[in-house]
């Protein structure tokens, strides 16, 4: 009699418990996961967009493996988010640091930190274009950077730096992460906010210095947190998309192409829609794999 | 808990009521992407109200490639509208045409002694025609209804080439690279074009390619009868070699935008431009004191065949052969590109009208843009097209020589490889 | 020395906004002519004419209808859910939250027709309803994986004292985990304010009467297929970046330090 009793009570325990990620769940599954079986599904046929669809099984993903465009353009948006990861997260996570203390302006700074984000990709494309202009006019250099590179005494340093393959890449992937250190920034700062001012207090009462209490408190309270901003910022920049357009248009040759510039040209200009479909579905599954052995990473961090 | 339940009633309610209710009738919807013509369309659309009692929504949405995307998802759905534009290439066009989302015109266009297709430029109609014996499987005829005409040409600044000591604009390709050191040697950058719009470069190419070898041969190197690697396309692919060593390019050609590119010209930066019919209205709102001509892109001295300027309509529609409205929206395009109608978005808008008889009111510099109409030619007219993979390896071929990263050899095999590679595909 | 480092930045992030408000002030043919960074003419127009020819007025109240719809229902129901990944236990629980996590990570560019045609067969294209719905679940994953985050660090013993004390589950996740959570939620308030503000793509798919249409819309106009008016555009674009800049501004006091650990403390 209690068996039954308690069992009734755990399966009741059990489906309150789902009924709290029940409307997220629904919502999932109407919006995204027939869109996203429709993807699979296409991905094995070739369709222009309107009329029949021909089933073509696994030719699309035989071509893909060949493609080395494709594989050329899943290097550079690794590269921008290397890029992103070290310099624009060492960055944010420093000026979080210097923004959790008690210093004057503090508030001014955690506003202006987030201008970058609010900024749409077309005033950021406008922008930099001006700023990283390579032409003269009357003997005189357009370009912000390069002006100011010449009259302040480094007239070699002036370059077109979005017309060479050799910087173009780079010269974005600073963009972005200009564009985006603001999100890391607040993200820290509140985790930063959640930390026990206690454990400090022990640490300092125990005689640990700022370097010591930073390496023992504030990182292994904070790796959860880190793991996320890392997480987030490799979904971010590995599908960064727009801000490419917006600064290079079409692109630099292959230069600048990234995954989803591919998969878009091969919807828009090449009127492959299966083909588009097997590169977003090789791209996820890269990206999941990718967070996956994040995650196992940091978890052995934690455990240390 | 109950401020929860309160809260997302309250949300819940108010969603629910902001449904929209059904459409009357008596009404056409017309969905476009030209946000420059918005307001002049609205402006007719009230005015055709007026005369006839029948309401035409004008919607606009844009830019391109979201109105593209919605197209297509609309016709997936079948809930096109009753006039709307195709924007894609002409394959994609056959295809709506056999979903039966697209009306034949031609018996209104011949009706009355073939009243209404005679005003009209035949290049304009020949877009969304499709002949006898085409390719495409289409019963022959005309598709769609042009508002507006354009082609490409290379702009030149008359005081930019006078400060230079260019009497006159380039009458041939040699002519072209002297003037470009003669503008280098006083400091002027010599030409501007938005090649990070890959479709402009390969049009720039192609009007090189019909000078170098004659239709025939473009078109047998589509069929895959002659190879890219033949010695007339490694001329072509040399032209920009040579332009980009006699110093004609501006720096960063290869990623800019067309807007960039004319806001170059515009502002004076360069002594020329490759552009569309529509930069008139540009250059207009950015510089109404710019002092420049119309010239085709000079042509080479010893060449076989003459060069070919892309020409087209610029703005096609189409009527939704699904809709019950099918008669009143034919109508109301035949109005819109009546002589009045087309005078005022020619005068409003500053493009070429598809009408003849508008032609007289457009400025002078508009007028020299359509004196290149008669020979023009575009890829939608052509009888068989290369394989869109192809050619946007020929168009970064084209990049990576104008930045100096492969010779026009490389870039021959390059593109041949992968012609070889779709045609294996296709094959298999 | 810290000081001089943040100035820094800080410079880079202000200059973006000084420029647009000083191309606001200018008209189409010294915008690009006068290089400094103060215009030698006022024009004040512009303001005015951004919001009369861009009809802002209407698109202004529907981007604020659904960035607030939107960012309420992520709000709830992403808490809900984390919540319930975080601390209660159901069958399924692990495979169900890295889905939504998986979901974050495969971009649907190609999904655009398929999702066209599900809210048409489902009556809700063209309609607000629709589009907050989509937008929702645009926002799910990320809210859900950030909000666990935050509730996986909240201390156990407060969460079992309440519940000795007869709280019930939802009472507990509304009077202790959202405030403790209250900087994450900041962070996602901030985040889906910002894409919903920002989005276009999706308006411009799912919805077709321009009385439904968000203030993308409107700078649109601005941004002919040729020619674009650029004082006009960089006025619109300053407009609408200041909803946003204020609900930055009123949501990031809660990123505060000094609430939390009051709450774990007493």
């Amino acid at each position: 009699m209690n068996e039954k009793a308690r069992c009734a009570a755990i399966l009741k325990n059990n489906f309150q418990n789902f009924l709290f990620v029940l409307p997220a769940v629904a919502i999932f599954s109407i919006f995204y996961v027939y869109p996203f079986l429709n993807m699979i599904f296409l991905s094995f046929h070739e369709w222009i967009g309107i009329g029949p669809m021909h089933f073509i099984g696994l030719k699309n993903y035989q071509e893909l493996m060949g493609d080395h465009l494709w594989w050329d353009s899943i290097g550079h948006a690794g590269y921008i988010t290397l890029i992103a990861l070290t310099f624009q997260n060492v960055l944010a996570f420093a000026l979080a640091l210097a923004c959790d203390r008690e210093i004057r302006l503090k508030r001014f700074y955690r506003v202006v930190f987030f201008i970058p984000p609010v900024l749409s990709e077309v005033v950021v494309g406008l922008i930099w274009n001006w700023i990283l202009n390579p032409e003269m006019q009357n003997g005189q250099h357009i370009g912000l950077l390069n002006h100011y590179l010449y009259i302040s005494g480094f007239p070699q340093l002036v370059h077109n730096w979005l017309g060479d393959p050799k910087t173009a890449l780079t010269t974005i992937a600073i963009v972005n992460s200009w564009k985006g250190f603001g999100w890391g920034f607040i993200i820290m700062l509140a985790g930063l906010q959640t930390i026990d001012k206690q454990l400090y207090e022990a640490a300092r009462i125990d005689g640990a210095g700022w370097w010591k209490s930073f390496i023992h408190v504030t990182i292994p309270m904070m790796l959860p947190v880190l793991s996320v901003v890392v997480i987030l910022t490799i979904l971010g920049c590995m599908q960064v998309f727009v801000l490419i357009i917006a600064m290079v248009n079409e692109g630099l040759v292959n230069h600048t192409d990234v995954p989803v510039t591919c998969i878009f040209s091969a919807m828009q200009n090449t009127n492959r829609f299966g083909y588009a479909c097997a590169e977003a579905v090789i791209f996820g599954i890269i990206l999941v794999s990718f967070s996956f052995l994040t995650k196992k990473i940091t978890d052995r961090f934690k455990q240390v | 808990m109950r401020k929860v339940i309160w809260l997302s009633s309250i949300i819940l309610m108010v969603l629910a009521g902001c449904t929209q209710p059904a459409k009357p009738g008596n009404k056409i919807v017309l969905w476009h992407w030209m946000t420059d013509r918005n307001d002049t369309l609205q402006q007719l659309a009230t005015e055709y109200g007026k005369e006839t009692g029948i309401e035409v929504s004008v919607e606009l949405f844009a830019p391109s490639d979201s109105y593209s995307q919605k197209v297509i998802a609309a016709a997936q759905a079948s809930i096109l509208p009753d006039i709307y534009g195709i924007l894609d290439k002409k394959t994609i066009v056959a295809d709506f045409i056999q979903a039966g989302f697209v009306s034949n015109l031609t018996q209104d266009m011949e009706a009355n002694g073939g009243e209404w297709k005679n005003q009209l430029f035949d290049k304009a109609l020949a877009d969304k025609r499709f002949e006898d014996g085409n390719t495409y499987g289409v019963k022959p005829g005309i598709y769609g209804v042009p508002i507006d005409v354009t082609n490409e040409q290379v702009l030149y600044n008359k005081k930019l080439l006078a400060h230079a000591g260019i009497a006159r604009p380039p009458q041939t390709f040699d002519e072209f690279m002297d003037d470009s050191q003669k503008l280098r040697r006083v400091g002027i950058t010599p030409f501007v074009s938005g090649w990070g719009e890959l479709w402009l470069l390969d049009c720039f190419a192609s009007n090189y390619a019909f000078n170098i070898m004659g239709d025939q041969k473009i078109f047998d190197t589509y069929r895959g009868k002659v190879k890219y690697t033949d010695p007339d396309w490694i001329k072509v692919f040399s032209l920009f070699a040579e332009m980009r060593d006699k110093g004609l390019f501006i720096d960063g050609i290869v990623t800019k935008g067309n807007k960039y590119a004319e806001q170059d010209f515009a502002l004076e930066r360069t002594a020329f431009a490759f552009n569309g019919s529509w930069c008139v209205d540009v250059y207009h709102d950015m510089n109404p004191n710019l002092d420049y001509g119309v010239i085709p892109p000079p042509p080479l001295s010893n060449a076989s065949y003459p060069l070919k300027i892309w020409g087209s309509a610029g703005s096609v529609f189409v009527v939704n052969a699904s809709s019950p409205n099918h008669d009143k929206a034919i109508a109301f395009l035949k109005w819109l590109t009546a002589k009045e109608q087309q005078i005022v978005l020619a005068e409003q808008t500053y493009n070429l009208p598809s009408n003849k008889e508008a032609l007289s009111v457009v400025s002078p510099v508009l007028a020299e843009f359509a004196k290149g109409m008669e020979q023009s030619t575009h890829p939608n007219v052509w009888p068989v097209n290369e394989n869109p993979t192809v050619v946007e390896a020929f168009d970064r071929g084209l990049q990576a020589i104008i930045i100096g990263e492969k010779t026009p050899q490389q870039v021959g095999q390059d593109v041949q490889m992968v012609k070889d590679k779709q045609t294996a595909e296709a094959n298999s | 020395m810290i000081h001089i480092f943040l100035m820094a930045v800080t410079l880079t992030c202000l200059f973006p906004l000084l420029w647009m408000l000083r191309c606001s002030f200018m008209t189409n043919d010294t915008i690009f002519v006068d290089q400094g960074l103060i215009p030698h003419h006022l024009d004040f127009t512009n303001f005015a004419s951004a919001w009369t020819k861009g009809n802002f007025g209407v698109y202004f109240i529907n981007s604020v209808i659904y960035t607030v719809s939107v960012v309420t229902g992520i709000v709830l129901i992403s808490s809900l859910a984390a919540y319930s990944f975080s601390r209660l236990n159901f069958p399924g629980k692990n495979i169900l939250f890295y889905l939504f996590v998986a979901a974050m990570m495969i971009p649907l560019p190609g999904s655009f027709v398929a999702l066209f045609v599900l809210m048409t067969k489902l009556h809700l294209i063209n309609t607000r309803f629709g589009y907050i719905l989509c937008m929702i679940n645009a926002g799910l994953s990320m809210s859900i994986l950030l909000l666990k985050t935050f509730f996986d660090k909240m201390p156990h013993e407060l969460e079992d004292a309440a519940r000795i004390d007869g709280c019930s589950r939802i009472g507990i996740w509304l009077h202790m985990a959202l405030p403790f959570a209250r900087p994450a939620i900041a962070v996602i308030v901030i985040f889906n304010s910002l894409n919903v503000w920002n989005e276009y793509i999706l308006a411009f798919l799912l919805l077709g009467d321009s009385n439904l249409m968000p203030l993308q819309r409107g700078l649109v106009v601005f941004q002919g297929a040729n020619s674009t008016d650029y004082p006009v555009l960089m006025a619109g674009l300053t407009m609408a970046a200041v909803p946003i800049i204020m609900v930055y501004l009123f949501m990031q006091k809660y990123i505060v330090k000094g609430l939390s650990s009051g709450e774990v403390i007493g």
